[in-house]
């Protein structure tokens, strides 16, 4: 079923066209990755598809209704999670707090309507959301600006895997990481993926891509110019309609 | 929140193989206890006390001394809560000292219309009138400070100017005396069970409900985010220009209410007398542990660091050192918890 589609996503900013006239789809439980070289327009593909960014033309479907993201509360009401580049955890406090920002669990009754907040509960229930997603977060007690990058990167996509219902966002999650750490990440996205979530991918590393995703869009220009099927897909096809060598190519949607 | 399954057999969390500053528990504690400021700066004021005790047992000991320490500071540790709040968010409050002059001000004209300056309804009209002055500056330089993006510096400073300024003007320079008599004598001069004095009392009280907003309270929470990445709360939908408000209308209104303290203890405005308050309210609040830079610190390092400089000041007083020596001992003990913060930083990872 297709999760998310966008169709003919156009955004300027002032006289540069980031997108002109971008298609886009994701279904549920898969991993989509989104590539292309810089200047493709995937951070601004992303910003339209995760509410950041309205765009000047074009429609956006989810699970087949025309939705209008008016910010990224929206999208997130529908279940639309975002890993971002730069992490953007709070690095004085610890993972549990990090993972309930936004949406603290309070306490019950009065302490609960005066501000207090439940850290215990919370505590708990990351323990339980990482263990589930078997991203080893050792130290619930720990700012996490202590802890390693790929450590911090588990618990940005694990803060993401925990709310989202539907869909995840990920820009770059494997960028600054290590070897293992990110072989730990793509392992975590695939355990994600197999809740039957969807997956939007966004990396420059291909061999990331070509391990990870079941299905990879290319975008050139502010316009996709292609989509393959991961099995039988190489790098250098991937690098040819990355670059234009290779003109359209389309393997259709989920197979 | 949803729920994720595991895939059979994939559920065991395994550790990581890269080098990694929290690799054991240990080492972790170890990490923190170096690291904990105010862990550290409590030791340094012990010892102080042990020293001054050791050396003059007679006169530096004793329940007269806490009590003149514990006064000398009072409306000062009010102040100080305010600026914990504010320096969390990395921000700072130049503006307290003349905001509780003006709030003082504002406290005596409306004490003095009613009832002719005697009385309990005078009293607490007087106060509420202090409080409500300080939130309307607090409230001036929260919004200029998260909606108009001017820096806080400069806001707080324009503000430590103009409050100064407006107070002299509604007092044409002469302090305003007049206070209730009620206010002197009770939370002036007055103890609680004839033991604690009340201007300790309230200053505690506002420190400790303070630390515990900060600390388990949703507000606090916000505040150290806001501090350690202000991008990430307003990412996650935390209204951060709003809450930004909020703490400065806070210290705003705790300036108001260190105004009534100043009022109660000096019985005048005291006009002139808080240029410095600024700066010795930042100085308390990083020798306490709380960081310049944001997302760390604690009201009960603000506690220790509002006593230490007067410790040091009785200290020497009693022990015939020259008085001079008091700022300069502060200024080695702020450069040194700066250079604390500074290692504690290091110590974890850049993000």
């Amino acid at each position: 079923m297709t999760l998310l589609e966008a169709c003919g996503v156009v955004k300027r900013y002032g006289h540069v066209e980031a997108l002109r006239g971008a298609d886009f789809s994701v279904d549920a439980g898969e991993v989509v990755a989104l590539i292309g070289d810089n200047g493709a327009g995937k951070s601004t593909l992303v910003k339209v598809l995760s509410g950041v960014t309205a765009p000047d033309a074009g429609e956006l479907r989810f699970a087949g209704e025309t939705v209008n993201l008016s910010g990224p509360t929206a999208a997130r009401a529908l279940g639309i999670e975002t890993v971002y580049q730069d992490l953007a955890l709070a690095p004085d406090l610890d993972p549990a707090a990090n993972l309930f920002l936004g949406r603290e669990q309070m306490r019950r009754g009065l302490l609960g309507r005066l501000g207090f907040l439940d850290n215990r509960a919370m505590a708990e229930r990351t323990r339980a959301a990482f263990a589930e997603l078997g991203a080893g977060v050792q130290s619930e007690r720990m700012p996490v600006g202590f802890l390693s990058g790929g450590q911090r990167q588990s618990i940005a996509v694990g803060r993401a895997a925990a709310w989202a219902s539907k869909l995840i966002f990920m820009d770059e999650p494997t960028a600054a990481l290590g070897v293992v750490q990110a072989e730990r990440v793509l392992d975590l996205i695939r355990r994600v993926r197999d809740t039957g979530i969807g997956v939007v991918f966004i990396s420059h590393n291909m061999p990331h891509v070509l391990q990870v995703a079941d299905r990879m869009e290319v975008l050139r220009l502010g316009r996709r110019v292609a989509r393959f099927a991961a099995a039988d897909t190489s790098m250098e096809q991937l690098v040819g309609a990355m670059t234009g060598a290779i003109e359209q190519v389309d393997q259709g949607a989920a197979p | 929140m949803s729920s994720v399954a595991t895939p059979s057999g994939t559920d065991t969390p395994d550790t990581p193989a890269a080098p990694d500053l929290a690799r054991s528990p240990r080492r972790r504690r170890l990490i923190r206890v170096v690291t904990d400021s105010t862990a550290v700066i409590f030791l340094v004021l012990l010892g102080l006390v042990l020293v001054f005790s050791v050396l003059r047992p007679d006169a530096f000991a004793s329940l007269n001394t806490v009590r003149n320490i514990a006064i000398g500071t009072s409306y000062l540790l009010v102040l100080a809560v305010g600026m914990t709040f504010v320096i969390i968010t990395a921000g700072i409050d130049l503006s307290v000292g003349s905001v509780l002059v003006f709030s003082g001000v504002v406290a005596v004209a409306v004490m003095q219309r009613l009832g002719e300056g005697q009385g309990w309804g005078a009293v607490v009209a007087g106060t509420a009138a202090a409080v409500l002055a300080g939130l309307a500056w607090g409230l001036l330089n929260g919004v200029l400070v998260a909606k108009a993006k001017i820096p806080a510096f400069i806001v707080t400073l324009g503000s430590f100017g103009s409050a100064q300024g407006a107070a002299l003007l509604l007092t044409g320079g002469v302090d305003q005396r007049g206070v209730p008599r009620e206010l002197v004598t009770s939370v002036g001069t007055g103890r609680l069970f004839g033991q604690v004095p009340w201007l300790v009392v309230v200053a505690l009280t506002v420190a400790i409900a303070g630390g515990v907003v900060l600390r388990y309270a949703r507000f606090g929470r916000y505040t150290y985010a806001i501090g350690s990445n202000a991008e990430a709360a307003r990412r996650v939908g935390v209204n951060v220009d709003r809450h930004l408000v909020k703490i400065y209308a806070l210290s705003g209104a705790l300036a108001g209410l260190a105004g009534v303290i100043n009022l109660a203890r000096f019985t005048n405005t005291t006009l002139q007398g808080h240029a410095t308050d600024n700066l010795q309210a930042i100085a308390a609040v990083v020798i306490g542990g709380t960081s310049l830079f944001g997302g760390i610190g604690g009201m009960f390092g603000t506690i220790v660091g509002v006593l230490i400089p007067s410790v040091l000041t009785y200290g020497f007083v009693i022990l015939r050192v020259q008085p001079f020596w008091q700022t300069f001992a502060v200024g080695i003990v702020l450069v040194a918890a700066v250079y604390v913060d500074q290692l504690k930083r290091a110590a974890r990872s850049r993000l």
